[in-house]
């Protein structure tokens, strides 16, 4: 029998049982709750008369809906607010530890979970939100649920599902200066496209993965998603260990050691069988800069937008030529050449202190170009907005012409006020560009934090490795 | 959940690939704490010619003549035949719900991004994965004939034409049994609960920290 993967450990370390057809009733250690997708899971079980199995498992935060304006004391929008307010309800009448607006644990769910140790190796966690992957850099069991299943963990803490196959993505040599996960994960969409890890958990590995920070790991698995896999992994290394040890929700003391002496084992085996494997060269890669509506429109900086009458057939030059009619843009331009209204520097991709120190690099001794209406800087939690006023991050973005904001999802989502006019185009550290995404009628580039703070410097974009030499 | 054994209807066409749940219901919508009233948003930014809101009466926004469901022949549609990857994107359910509350049984394409593919399952949608020839057949077929209908069959996993075309489908069976019954899947976990606590109670022997973590005791 060969060995298992990752995810097949911890798969069947959660699988209460699995019937005949397959389907497996796999246990739910942690959900995260937010406001958007939970107030009708909550209805839900009130109308069936049921009750959360286990409170003790969830954590609730609001982070959608909530402005980023500073000193707010409330939600100015009121449909925005009854949306928080029934999450602080819900969470109230069944007991949920809930981090609520204000609160200096308060952040981007995806964010706090990692941060506060409640995202523990070797776990299941859900959480309705696609992003949820991002847990799995700390090898969880992590994916994205929808409001019923959201409902269905609340009342009996298990999912009825099927196994996605496995899928190792081998990100093989060093990243250069200035390039980081972020690049990698939009290249690796490029390369395989949105859809390319449908139906599957993919695993990360290779050179480059060891030697990423815990941060870029999860920068990395959020983005997995956007390949279409519900899951992304990476094993258990020091790395590991040394980021979630001492965290507040960690074990402590003898359970350290017996949990550290599990998640050790918590790796493939040498002769474990992926049903697919990609292989990405890292150190070849050049920073990336998405020119459509889809994650998988991307191209290095150095290069031009491609041309529809290049594509491989019609059907995909005509989804080519919607998307550049869509952004404003045309076959061949110079990546460098494009100019930005809006700068976002943010979201459960790319809002984390690293994020932020990365961008403060490339900002430090510079200054927003003139043609930026707005550049934002929105912290992933109150945490690391307070490490970053510690380390003065806040006034080299403030020198700089950026606005400096309370933690939330913002503009990734634009569900709150801060949003991209019709037609505006911005330089986003988050995760989608799609259609309206930032707004009506926004035009979205995806690029990690270096390379939105170069652009804000300069009003274009920029390759980020020339300010970095 | 309304049960999902034969159903048959108009079918609508909308040939793009990678559809995501931004598109089909824009985020200004998801802060209703309401699973019925998406109807009228279900691609929103492509059904009518400037933005709108929870507030907004739907109604009295000017549509877009250019967009395919607005013609007047789909208006009474309930079958939609589309691009690969449809539904990628964000996990919202109300993607799902703003296709029931417009009047949708079925949605047929060559691929469906997993979450969305789930979420419809749960809410009575059907999805109907096809050969990518197939879907071309269909997205041509719909355009040439005014009024072109499908009869969808589940337990037989067949849809038929008026022509008498048929086709076949593939669905997990325990997805298939869910639909045609209508069953609450809540409730088929819970008749294991007993099964769940020994679960639960081995876990806690041996990862006690995932245990007692939060909230009130």
């Amino acid at each position: 029998m060969s060995g298992r993967t990752l995810y097949d450990k911890l798969w069947d370390e959660h699988a209460v049982q699995t019937a005949e057809d397959g389907t497996t009733l796999l246990y739910i250690d942690c959900q995260l709750v937010h406001e958007v997708t939970s107030p009708q899971a909550f209805e839900g079980l009130r109308l069936a008369g049921r009750a959360p199995w286990r409170p003790d498992s969830i954590v609730a935060v609001a982070d959608h809906n909530v402005p980023t304006e500073p000193d707010l004391e409330e939600i100015p929008d009121a449909v925005s607010r009854h949306q928080v307010e029934t999450l602080d309800a819900n969470c109230a009448e069944y007991g949920l530890l809930e981090f609520p607006m204000g609160d200096p644990r308060q952040g981007i769910v995806h964010v706090i979970g990692p941060e506060q140790g409640i995202t523990l190796p070797g776990m299941t966690v859900v959480c309705g939100d696609s992003h949820t992957s991002t847990h799995g850099a700390l090898a969880t069991l992590a994916f994205g649920i929808g409001t019923s299943q959201v409902e269905h963990v609340l009342a009996t803490q298990c999912l009825p599902v099927r196994k996605p196959s496995n899928m190792l993505v081998r990100l093989e040599g060093r990243t250069a200066p200035g390039v980081g996960s972020k690049d990698l994960a939009l290249a690796l969409i490029g390369s395989i496209g949105t859809a390319g890890g449908t139906g599957c958990a993919i695993e990360f590995a290779g050179q480059a993965v060891e030697e990423m920070s815990m941060e870029a790991r999860m920068t990395l698995c959020n983005m997995a998603i956007e390949a279409g896999a519900r899951s992304g992994l990476v094993a258990v290394d020091d790395v590991t260990l040394g980021y979630v040890r001492g965290r507040t929700y960690a074990p402590e003391g003898s359970a350290w050691e017996e949990a550290e002496r599990r998640w050790r084992e918590l790796r493939s085996d040498d002769d474990a069988v992926f049903e697919r494997a990609v292989v990405l060269q890292a150190g070849e890669l050049a920073p990336q800069v998405t020119w459509g509506t889809s994650p998988e429109m991307v191209v290095s900086v150095d290069s031009a937008v491609p041309r529809p009458d290049e594509a491989e057939d019609l059907a995909r030059a005509g989804g080519m030529k919607a998307a550049l009619d869509y952004m404003g843009l045309k076959g061949g331009e110079t990546v460098t050449d494009i100019e930005l209204d809006r700068i976002f520097i943010g979201s459960c991709t790319n809002a984390r202190i690293e994020d932020l120190r990365e961008a403060a690099a490339v900002v430090r001794g510079r200054h927003c170009a003139d043609n930026i209406l707005q550049a934002l800087v929105v912290p992933g939690s109150g945490r690391v907005k307070a490490q970053a006023e510690s380390e003065g991050l806040d006034r080299i973005f403030t020198e700089a012409g950026f606005e400096w904001r309370e933690p939330g999802c913002s503009m990734c989502l634009a569900m709150n006020a801060d949003r991209l006019e019709p037609g505006e185009r911005c330089a986003a550290t988050s995760n989608r560009n799609f259609e309206g995404r930032q707004g009506e009628g926004g035009r979205t580039h995806l690029v990690s934090p270096a390379m939105a703070a170069a652009a804000a410097c300069a009003g274009h974009f920029v390759d980020v490795r020339e300010y970095l030499a | 959940m309304t049960p999902f054994v034969r159903h048959r209807g108009v079918v609508a066409p909308l040939d793009r690939s990678n559809i995501d749940t931004d598109v089909i219901i824009p985020k200004q919508y998801l802060k209703s704490v309401k699973r019925t009233g998406f109807g009228p948003n279900l691609f929103d930014s492509w059904r009518y010619l400037a933005p709108g809101d929870l507030e907004s009466d739907h109604a009295r926004r000017p549509r877009n003549p250019d967009f395919v469901l607005n013609r007047p022949r789909y208006q009474e549609a309930s079958i939609l035949v589309t691009g690969a990857n449809f539904g990628c994107g964000s996990s919202r359910e109300h993607a799902v719900w703003a296709f029931l509350d417009a009047g949708f049984r079925a949605v047929i394409a060559p691929s469906f991004a997993d979450i969305f593919d789930t979420n419809a399952a749960k809410n009575g949608l059907l999805t109907v994965q096809l050969s990518e020839a197939a879907v071309r057949t269909l997205l041509e077929e719909t355009e040439q004939t005014e009024g072109y209908q499908l009869d969808i069959d589940l337990p037989e996993q067949t849809m038929t034409a008026d022509s008498g075309a048929c086709w076949s489908f593939d669905i997990d069976s325990q997805r298939k049994r869910c639909l045609v019954e209508g069953l609450d899947d809540i409730a088929l976990t819970l008749r294991h609960a007993n099964r769940i606590r020994e679960f639960e109670a081995a876990r806690r022997a041996q990862a006690p920290w995932l245990f007692d973590r939060f909230g009130s005791p």
